[in-house]
Parts: structure tokens; C-alpha cells; sequence
């Protein structure tokens, strides 16, 4: 079925010492003609479910993806990994997510460069003074120990910081930085080795609903015949529920990114200011990756890049850290947040669809979200019992009310 | 031997590693370059585009012309942070001094 693997192993063999692997990815070759689950979309959150299906046992999994695995915002994103938010329940989340962090390499077998050096958020106001010793205050309470900062307790963490106009800061030492490739190669890997397919390169083209259940997933490749399928497509979620019939609420806003040369590491935090939404930290490559929130420029899957966006984050990243004003930017990039309605994620099967599940909506930050989130959602549909964000988060809060007693997530940053 | 042929000179990315990446199923040039890191240097694929290219081609047994290179990003060139914040474009928060 993959001649064209077999070709690339000889080939490989020629390298001595090198350890022949199988393959991650499934060759040219079709589609298997029926899964338990077809997850449609190869980033972090598909991969994070499949991964956890296949540790759960359930191993007929197909994950189809239009292009490459970290092709949507996956592999755009600043790799950032924090507990400070708003509502208790995102809290509780990221306590779960940056265990399954730390222990990741250990469990999957691959670096991705995991630094806890903490998030050191920056208030320019009393107004988000206020805000952050609110948000510290629920945060203690579910045992994160993240605290108040004068200005000059914050320059101790970050020697660098220029002081006018920094009236606060919230720190919280545990929160950190991954990078996020190797997160989804890993995943790929070890779910492929227990038995998942992953399809790259593989747009669907249309899902037909059965009698009695499931769908027939098509594309260029052919037909799968799935009894379930997830949607975990990311910004592009509206469009995938579209070819069943359902209206997912999102909406995708481009978030600028870039990079630096790099530095010797001096910076351990990610810092952030709210007043712009400028954050960056250092990546264990050196680079100063970052970048600011510039308003205005509405819904869109354009991912192409701005000047106006490269000399604003110049302009406030200067203006905070001055010494950077000598540092080269390299590279600028764009990915798509998948924007909620109300900064909350939608999970769990749509409204009249029982087979068609969803994972998105998660605002920027899914890819952190994402090992808690595949492994909740795993242990739900292997027969667990399923954690309270599959009922909390329900497409239909949308249309029947409920969903305006949800706690609004506010702390969506950059 | 193949181990020794470096492709990409900022990022150390040799032939033996593109041959890995290719082995692994990642061989989009877009894969290639996250896998490996090539052309995520200061010369940002300048040097080396072409000759990862054309080697990934070889080893997928593909003309060279199907293989185009990956989105090239801004800017042009390294470009040092202070000169981008003197841009008058750049936008004003409402906490942003008149001029600095």
C-alpha cells in the first residue's frame, strides 16, 4: 500500500547507524473503507484526541487533514502554557494541561523544549490592577500560586523591563513555553504506532449522513465510512459543520506573530502587558517570539502579513524593553484564532447531528488547551464518564439560553 | 557519509536529516522545514532553499519543478526592532505617548 515508503526506507538505509521508524503518516495510497472515528483536521487538538483514543484502546481512528499536520494555527502560535484566567473551569484545565506538559516527553518521547519560567503580567491601570488581583484571587483558591507584583519586584523577574507607566504585575511561576511542532509530531507518532492513520494532504470534499448513523467522509483519496466524526478543524470548524448542515457560531481573526535572531537566553518569563496585548518570551532556540493585538481588521482566513502589525509590536516591545531595540526581527507570520461568540470553546456533539462532534472555538488558546481537552474527550467517548466542560460547552447554548449563565473567559490575551 | 552533507548552514540541517524527515512522512517542503528547522535562520532560506529542493525532489523521485519553495515571510531582510518602532503607521493604543 505505500510503495513510495518503501522506496524512502532503502534509500534511508544507506545512512549507517540510523534507526529505521515507521513511518508517521500514511502514504499515497486511499482511505480504509470504514473507521470508528474519522477526526477531520491534523493540529494539536485532532491529534491530542486521537493520541488518548488510541492509549484508551480505541485504536480505529483515521485523522484526515487538508494539508500538512500544524499547517492551521497549530503551527502558529507563540507556544504559550498558562493557569492565570478568569474562570475557575479554564483554571482547573490548565492546572491539568501543564502537568500533562511537564510529563510530555516522558510520556510521548519527544522534546518540545517545555520551560516553566512564568507569566509576568503587566498593568499600565488600576483599572487592570484590579482586574488581575480579581483573577489572582480565584486563582490562589484553586491552588495556583500566582501573586501581586510592585513594579520593581516585577524588574527583579525581568531586569530588562522599562517602569513608566507600570503601576502592577500578576506572576505565576509555573506557567511556561513549549514549542509547538515537535507537541503535534509527537503525538502523531505514538498514535500512528498504536494503530491510528493519519492522512495528510487530504481535503474532504463532502460528509453524507447514513441511515442509521455515522457518515461517509469523501475525498480525493475516497470514501471512509465513519460512525463517528469529530470536527477539529480550528478557525475553519464553520466551514466543515456547513457540509453537514450545522451552524457553528465562530469566526476566524488573524493574530500576527514574529521572531527574532538569537539571543543568548535571558529572559525566563513570557511577559505580557494588557493594555496592547503585546506578549513574548524567549524560546529555547533564543528567539524572542512575539507579538500585540491590533484591532480592526475583522473576520478572515487571510493569513497574510502586515508592516502595521511589525512596527507596533517594535513600538510597544521598545518602548517596554528598550535594550531590544538592536535585536533583527527574522520572520513575521499570521495564524487564525477561531473566535467563540462567547470566548468559551464548543464541544460535544451538535444539536439533531449525535455523530458529529466538535472541538473548536477555543480563542487563541486551543493548542494549550489541547492536551487536557483530547485526553477529557477521549476518555468520554471510550465509555468514561464525560467532565462537566462536555455539557457546559454544548453547541446549543448558542440557541436554547443556556449558555448566558456560563462565566464569561475575559483574559483572552495577544 | 550523507550524514555529513550540511544543506542548511544556520540551522545545521544536513542530508541525513532531510532524509529522515522524508522518512517520517514529512516531505511538503513546509513539513520539511518544521521538522528539520531549515531556513529558519538569519539567512531565512536564502543559501539553502534551492538545495533542499532539489535533494527532497531526488529522494521523492519527483521533477524538481513540482517542488516550490515555502512561503517566504517579511521582512526582506534582518531588521533591527528600533527602526520599525520610529514607523509613523504603526497603530497608538490609548496609552501610547503622542510621540517617542
Amino acid at each position: 500500500m505505500q510503495p513510495v515508503m518503501d522506496d524512502e526506507d532503502e534509500s534511508r538505509a544507506d545512512v549507517s547507524g540510523e534507526i529505521r521508524l515507521p513511518a508517521t503518516l500514511e502514504g499515497s495510497g486511499p482511505l480504509p473503507q470504514q473507521a470508528e472515528i474519522v477526526i477531520v483536521g491534523g493540529g494539536v487538538m485532532g491529534l491530542a484526541i486521537a493520541y488518548y483514543l488510541a492509549r484508551r484502546g480505541l485504536t480505529d481512528v483515521v485523522v484526515i487533514e487538508r494539508g500538512y499536520l500544524a499547517e492551521g494555527a497549530s503551527g502558529r502560535n507563540g507556544g504559550g502554557v498558562r493557569q492565570q484566567w478568569s474562570t475557575e473551569i479554564n483554571i482547573r484545565l490548565m492546572q491539568e494541561s501543564v502537568e500533562l506538559c511537564r510529563r510530555f516527553a516522558v510520556d510521548v518521547g519527544v522534546n518540545v523544549w517545555f520551560r516553566q519560567g512564568g507569566y509576568l503580567f503587566l498593568a499600565r491601570s488600576q483599572n487592570e490592577v484590579a482586574r488581575l488581583e480579581k483573577n489572582i484571587a480565584l486563582q490562589n483558591r484553586c491552588g495556583v500560586a500566582t501573586r501581586m507584583l510592585e513594579p520593581k519586584q516585577a524588574k527583579d523577574i525581568v531586569p530588562e523591563l522599562n517602569l513608566d507607566g507600570i503601576v502592577g504585575a500578576a506572576f505565576n511561576p509555573s506557567d511556561g513555553i513549549l514549542f509547538p511542532w515537535p507537541f503535534l509530531w509527537g503525538y502523531a507518532r505514538q498514535a500512528a504506532a498504536m494503530g491510528v492513520k493519519i492522512y495528510t494532504q487530504t481535503p474532504v470534499v463532502s460528509l453524507v449522513a447514513r441511515d442509521g448513523g455515522g457518515y461517509d467522509v469523501r475525498t480525493e483519496r475516497g470514501t471512509c465510512r465513519a460512525r463517528r466524526v469529530i470536527n477539529a478543524t480550528g478557525a475553519w470548524s464553520p466551514k466543515l459543520a456547513e457540509l453537514v448542515g450545522v451552524k457553528v457560531p465562530t469566526f476566524p481573526i488573524r493574530h500576527e506573530i514574529c521572531s527574532s535572531e538569537p539571543l543568548k537566553p535571558f529572559l525566563r518569563p513570557m511577559v505580557s502587558e494588557l493594555a496592547s496585548g503585546l506578549y513574548c518570551s524567549q524560546s529555547m532556540r533564543g528567539e524572542i517570539v512575539g507579538g500585540v493585538t491590533v484591532p480592526g481588521h475583522g473576520s478572515t482566513y487571510a493569513m497574510g502579513s502586515t508592516l502595521e502589525f511589525l512596527t507596533t509590536y517594535a513600538r510597544r516591545l521598545v518602548r517596554l524593553m528598550p535594550i531590544l531595540g538592536d535585536i533583527k526581527v527574522l520572520r513575521q507570520w499570521a495564524g487564525p484564532y477561531d473566535q467563540s461568540p462567547d470566548g468559551n470553546p464548543i464541544l460535544g456533539p451538535a444539536p439533531d447531528h449525535p455523530d458529529f462532534f466538535l472541538a473548536c472555538g477555543f480563542v487563541g488558546h486551543g493548542f494549550m488547551m489541547a492536551p487536557i481537552v483530547g485526553k477529557l474527550y477521549a476518555e468520554w467517548l471510550t465509555g468514561g464518564t464525560p467532565h462537566e466542560i462536555f455539557s457546559r460547552y454544548r453547541l446549543a447554548r448558542f440557541t436554547d439560553g443556556s449558555g448566558a449563565s456560563q462565566p464569561k473567559e475575559d483574559f483572552n490575551i495577544g | 557519509m550523507a550524514g555529513k552533507i550540511v544543506l542548511c548552514r544556520c540551522e545545521d540541517m544536513t542530508l541525513a536529516d532531510l532524509e529522515h524527515s522524508v522518512g517520517r512522512g514529512y516531505k511538503d517542503i513546509e513539513e520539511v522545514k518544521r521538522y528539520t528547522g531549515f531556513g529558519t535562520g538569519p539567512c531565512q532560506g536564502k543559501e539553502c532553499l534551492a538545495v533542499v529542493a532539489t535533494q527532497l525532489a531526488r529522494l521523492c523521485k519527483q521533477p524538481p519543478a513540482t517542488v516550490p519553495p515555502f512561503t517566504s515571510r517579511p521582512p526582506l531582510a534582518p531588521t533591527p526592532l528600533k527602526l520599525l518602532a520610529r514607523d509613523p503607521g504603526a497603530h497608538r493604543f490609548d496609552d501610547d505617548p503622542g510621540d517617542d
